[in-house]
């Protein structure tokens, strides 16, 4: 049996080839969002997994340390270590910022200043996939970035009014928000979350010094042990537990949570705030013009089949009258909206997969998706010839004998 | 019995004539009538509104036989044309195509469709080949839709084409062939399926005079080599003479007369 709309195609190739480029390059965004989407949830789990925690405890009450703000006493680890089930314990802080590149070059970064103690590779929070030079192994001034950030071996950073050389480079170290992460000693950190300016320490002595209830006679040491509390940080954001081999997370988290009056996640707990609640919106969002796009896409393949079989009407007519079954032409118009939008899928995936690498955030596409997409597209064309179908099949084959 | 089966002028063997002499015997036997109608009517709409397009129409059209029909705008040409091809529905009267009734006030043929296919060919003013099927493809269209393999269907095409001397052409696509060529090529889609009846309608309008007579002379002659009844409505004052019978349709009345039969060979 002949192919009517494969020979149709074939003679107008270029005007199915041009239209299924564009066509296809609308495919490519939408698909490009969902590889935005993906690659939100997955920098989401990379995070989880990068910081090599079972358990994370954070402050009571709240949905830490990556949704939330949380203060934790930088000294609870001790007691953590201590109970059963945990094998290793290790503070960590996140502040988000923008960190300057110093000398020649300068320019700022946005990314997650992350506080950890430099204990070597393998302990909670440490940075992993170190593709080149040294993990933290002084108490100040180094640090491991993420190769996101640009920076290189050698270089010098500024993080509040410090300056750090940064000494190893890692991979795939992202925040939920896909900045790429700083690694610096948590003492600095801690420093860095809350100290402030100069003038700032000045005028904070002098308000402290003049409250009669810190400044009192007879109390020598007073007034010096409250200003001396005023400029240290005590806190972490969140305290990584390890567990030891043969203990369940909330076997572990259960006793943490009743003795330390914590707030203990799981990683399943933290997975599901952190994709269920601190991306939902974006989330959402991209839903939104995933949808656009497909009515966007739906409604030009169905006026583009709508115009072209416009245009042969007089043929349709004429092939009617000879006796061409219903069903013949309807499948001529369906496997032509079907052919144009394999094209433009075809089209839409490469250059979604070219695109993709350059964009700022990580963006994933899974070959799920792309299946997904198929159907989508197929479902979208037989729908947008629907309208075709029907204007050819009011044809009235009269038409062709004229009168 | 198949175009492939049985020669065309121009390639035949004395066996092969015989042969053919046989079948058109048989066959003119078995059609008897090639077109026949009796009494036609056609009403379009209904009470004070009701116009008659065909108040009485008489035809009959043996096979092999070509015979014109003209008349003056309006007078009925295109209406008597379409109930002739099965597109609309006559409102009275009977109708018998190639010895079969199929209209007896009543369609006696429920599949309309397939009876334009297998029955009727069509010529119209405009070639209307489809653009993006080469020629041989056009001709071989209407077997391959009716289910024949393709290379049977291409190869009673290319036959028929070789008949219509525009088998040379047979790979080039209808916007490179000449208003003639294209004519030739679509009265070979009429024949391809063999029917006993075709309709022309203004086939020559587009034609000057050299190549509307070389329709008419094609006609003729698949007209007696196919044993099909042939219509050709027309305004063409160059072909008309070349006619033995026309009928003349005025107000939806049919007057038959005999034409001066023109020799055109």
């Amino acid at each position: 049996m002949i192919s009517l709309a494969g020979r149709d195609i074939l003679h107008g190739w270029g005007k199915f080839v041009f239209t299924g480029l564009g066509l296809g390059l609308l495919i490519g965004v939408t698909l490009t969002m969902a590889g935005v989407y993906r690659g939100m949830v997955d920098d989401a789990k990379v995070l989880l997994d990068n910081s090599g925690a079972d358990l994370w405890v954070v402050q009571q009450d709240t949905l830490g340390p990556y949704a939330e703000s949380s203060s934790v006493h930088d000294d609870v680890w001790r007691s953590i270590a201590a109970m059963e089930g945990v094998a290793r314990t290790a503070n960590i802080t996140y502040l988000t910022m923008q960190v300057r590149l110093t000398g020649p070059g300068a320019r700022d970064v946005r990314a997650m200043v992350v506080g950890v103690t430099p204990d070597g590779p393998g302990h909670p929070g440490q940075p992993v996939h170190l593709v080149a030079g040294r993990h933290l192994t002084r108490s100040h001034y180094e640090a491991v970035a993420d190769v996101a950030t640009g920076f290189a071996l050698g270089d010098t950073i500024r993080v509040r009014r410090n300056e750090y050389t940064v000494v190893g480079l890692a991979r795939r170290m992202v925040s939920s928000g896909g900045d790429p992460m700083v690694f610096i000693p948590l003492k600095d950190a801690q420093e860095a979350q809350f100290l402030k300016d100069n003038d700032a320490i000045v005028r904070q002595r002098a308000r402290t010094a003049q409250n009669p209830a810190l400044n009192r006679p007879g109390v020598p040491g007073l007034l010096d042990a409250v200003i001396a509390s005023q400029s240290t940080n005590p806190y972490v954001n969140a305290v990584l537990v390890q567990l030891a081999p043969g203990y369940t997370p909330e076997r572990v988290a259960e006793p943490i949570r009743r003795w330390q009056r914590l707030t203990v996640y799981t990683r399943a707990q933290m997975e599901e705030i952190l994709i269920a609640k601190l991306i939902a919106t974006s989330a959402r969002q991209i839903a939104m013009f995933l949808v656009i796009l497909a009515i966007v896409s739906a409604a030009i393949v169905a006026f583009i089949i709508y115009t072209l079989t416009l245009g042969k009407i007089r043929e349709i007519a004429v092939l009617k009258l000879i006796g061409t079954r219903n069903r013949t032409i309807a499948a001529m118009i369906l496997q032509q909206a079907l052919g144009l939008g394999l094209i433009g899928f075809v089209v839409g995936k490469i250059a979604a997969t070219f695109w993709a690498p350059a964009f700022p955030k990580y963006v994933l596409l899974e070959t799920g998706d792309t299946v997904r997409a198929l159907v989508a597209v197929v479902v979208i064309c037989v729908l947008a010839s629907v309208l075709a179908i029907r204007a050819a099949l009011r044809v009235d084959p009269a038409e062709a004998i004229g009168g | 019995m198949s175009i492939s089966e049985r020669p065309l002028a121009g390639a035949r063997s004395g066996e092969d004539l015989r042969s053919q002499h046989t079948h058109v015997a048989q066959s003119a036997s078995k059609r008897a009538v090639g077109i026949h109608i009796d009494g036609l009517r056609k009403r379009y709409g209904s009470g004070d509104t009701a116009v008659d397009a065909l108040k009485h129409v008489d035809m009959t059209v043996a096979p092999g036989e070509v015979v014109g029909l003209i008349g003056p705008s309006g007078s009925g040409k295109s209406t008597l044309l379409k109930c002739l091809g099965a597109v609309i529905e006559p409102s009275a009267g009977r109708m018998t195509l190639g010895g079969e009734t199929i209209y007896d006030e009543g369609w006696k043929i429920r599949d309309l469709r397939a009876l334009r296919r297998d029955r009727i060919g069509f010529v119209f003013q405009a070639p209307y080949l489809i653009p993006f099927l080469d020629v041989l493809d056009n001709v071989a269209l209407l077997p391959m839709l009716a289910g024949r393999p393709n290379a049977e269907a291409r190869q009673r095409a290319l036959e028929l084409l070789e008949a219509l001397d525009v088998a040379h052409r047979s790979r080039a696509m209808p916007s490179q062939l000449s208003g003639g060529e294209q004519q030739r090529v679509a009265i070979a889609r009429a024949l391809v399926s063999r029917p006993p009846v075709i309709l022309a309608d203004e086939p020559t309008a587009p034609l000057d005079s050299e190549r509307a007579l070389g329709v008419i002379r094609i006609l003729n002659r698949m007209a007696r080599e196919f044993d099909t009844a042939i219509i050709v409505v027309t305004h063409d004052e160059k072909i008309i003479p070349t006619f033995r019978r026309i009928y003349h349709i005025r107000d939806g009345r049919t007057h038959e007369e005999a034409g001066e039969g023109r020799s055109i060979e």
